[in-house]
């Protein structure tokens, strides 16, 4: 891989994003509604010095997990559709240029963006830090298993984008695929709560997996766990770039 | 420079291209002429690397397309069919973009942008977004991207489709003087196109390579003229007996168009005997008030080209 080609497609999506009000839209509604949340969960009547809070939302799903879902696939849509619709696609394949290394430029800037969007709300914490006497470990879990869930969407979300030339299907594609990932084990509490299947669904939603970080508890299951994802969904997303060839 | 051997594409059954084989000098300017959906743009995909022949090769400045891909692409400028633009850049940032992508320095994108855009006359717009050009600016920013980084091979797909005459003109210039240094191939569906700008042409139909011969040759093979309409004032039947009886002239048919006498002649493909005709007219003492060759359609052509082989090969 050349990582001179992934910077220079890296950069030239980063600066799409600064002049497109698409990403700035997504950042405002982001950081209102975890604001919102984080406030709602430090002066309600049991108010703690956490960002669960602001990671799961006190109120629906307007936590800072279930939002990065929402709003994954609103930044990705445009990555790989647009260029399928605009017929750049044929120069970007016939320059000198690796599969992959389009997917990982174009997948780091919008990871890029989405860290950004994370970074801004540090002032969370920061707060919690000027009235309070927060514990820092499931503050730092906490912010790291937030980046990794941002990972996995932004990997199932350029998968979307890689499928379709529309950019409206590739968002409800790679949302369809993010909720069922999320929300996954709520189909374990339909079955018989013994069967070996009910194991299985529950491992793979994400939501299981995000819980122990957050209170603060490390564990690298659930980090391969995340890490596996990134790979499958990247590794797909290469795979279906390369079959654009064939059509 | 260029050397395709057997390329064959099926789409599913469908066979887009079927055994074509070529080679191009360094160089050569190469015109593929074809109507729509012959096969010129699959045969250049596959050359450029975009998608992989069913069966073949293609071997470009000694780099196998399929083999060494990243070699091989970098060695080759592309300009599509639909000019491949990023509409939120400026001319310069997408140049810039282009240039970095196959892996030029810096200073050297910096200084072959300049080049380029005094090559293709973009002086004017460097700064403009891409969005707000006009189709023929478009159709420049096309080329100034594929001869960017002075790959030895240019590819360039219907480069002066959909551009108004004058830029057309202006547009041929370019790839005329790219020749020499660049080894180019270009698609067109244009006759006079293929003359004006190439060595040789290469004329495709239903996939396959029907002819491949210099354009001197192609145009002498098929013949300069070979049908003559003639308007002339006289006594139709004998102006229609004395035209047929012209050496070289196969048949002379009447058309009434607006009341006026003209006479079509059609004649062998291999002579010119427009003078013979004019004078056949003046002796009788007709008056002459039009003769206008009229040249073969691309259809014609293929028509032509097609039914010659089937002779041959019966």
């Amino acid at each position: 891989m050349n990582v001179r080609t992934i910077r220079t497609i890296w950069l030239r999506e980063l600066r799409s994003y600064a002049n497109s009000p698409n990403a700035w839209v997504i950042a405002a509604i982001f950081l209102g509604l975890t604001g919102l949340s984080f406030a709602l969960s430090v002066t309600g009547r049991y108010p703690e010095a956490t960002i669960r809070g602001f990671l799961f939302g006190p109120i629906g799903p307007i936590g800072a997990f279930f939002l990065t879902i929402l709003i994954a696939p609103a930044l990705t849509m445009r990555l790989l559709a647009e260029e399928q619709k605009l017929g750049t696609m044929e120069l970007l394949l016939t320059a000198p240029v690796r599969d992959i290394e389009i997917v990982f430029g174009k997948y780091l800037a919008a990871l890029t963006i989405l860290t950004g969007m994370y970074a801004l709300t540090l002032y969370f914490p920061l707060l919690l830090f000027f009235f309070g006497s927060p514990d820092v470990i499931p503050l730092i879990t906490g912010y790291f298993v937030l980046f990794l869930v941002g990972a996995v969407a932004v990997a199932v979300g350029m998968l979307g984008s890689a499928l379709t030339a529309n950019q409206i299907v590739a968002a409800i594609f790679s949302l369809a695929i993010l909720l069922v990932l999320w929300l996954f084990n709520a189909t374990a509490a339909l079955g018989d709560p013994d069967h070996a299947w009910t194991d299985v669904v529950t491992f793979l939603a994400m939501n299981e997996h995000v819980r122990d970080m957050a209170f603060g508890v490390f564990d690298t299951r659930d980090i391969i766990y995340f890490l596996s994802l990134i790979v499958f969904f990247l590794f797909l997303t290469v795979r279906a770039v390369e079959t654009r060839r064939w059509r | 420079m260029i050397e395709a051997r057997g390329l064959t594409k099926f789409y599913g059954d469908f066979p887009a291209i079927e055994d074509v084989s070529f080679a191009a000098e360094p160089g050569e300017v190469i015109g593929f002429l074809g109507p729509n959906g012959a096969g010129k743009t699959t045969t250049m995909r596959i050359i450029t690397g975009f998608t992989p022949p069913t069966a073949g090769t293609a071997v470009v400045a000694g780099h196998d397309v399929q083999e060494e891909p990243l070699d091989a692409r970098a060695s080759i400028g592309y300009l599509p069919e639909t000019v491949p633009l990023y509409t939120d850049m400026t001319v310069r940032e997408y140049l810039h973009y282009m240039g970095e992508l196959r892996g030029m320095t810096k200073s050297r994108v910096r200084a072959r942008v300049e080049d380029v855009f005094g090559l293709c006359r973009l002086e004017e717009y460097t700064d403009s977004l891409v969005s707000k050009l006009s189709k023929g600016y478009r159709q420049r920013v096309g080329i100034a991207q594929a001869i960017l980084h002075e790959p030895p091979v240019l590819v360039l797909d219907e480069p002066t489709i959909g551009i108004d005459p004058r830029q057309v003109v202006e547009t041929r210039q370019i790839i005329r003087g790219l020749g020499g240094d660049h080894t180019v191939i270009l698609s067109t569906h244009i006759l006079p196109e293929v003359s004006m700008v190439c060595d040789r042409v290469l004329i495709i139909h239903e996939g396959r390579i029907v002819v491949m011969d210099t354009a001197e040759r192609l145009s002498a093979r098929l013949g300069g003229v070979s049908r003559v309409v003639m308007d002339v004032r006289g006594p139709r039947e004998q102006i229609q007996k004395t035209l047929a009886t012209v050496d070289g002239v196969s048949e002379v048919t009447l058309s009434d168009a607006g009341g006026r006498q003209q006479f079509v002649v059609e004649c062998a493909p291999s002579r010119d005997i427009r003078v013979e005709l004019a004078r056949a007219v003046a002796d009788h003492g007709w008056g002459l008030v039009e003769l206008r060759a009229m040249g073969l359609s691309l259809e014609e052509i293929f028509l032509r080209l097609t039914t010659e082989d089937e002779e041959t090969a019966a």
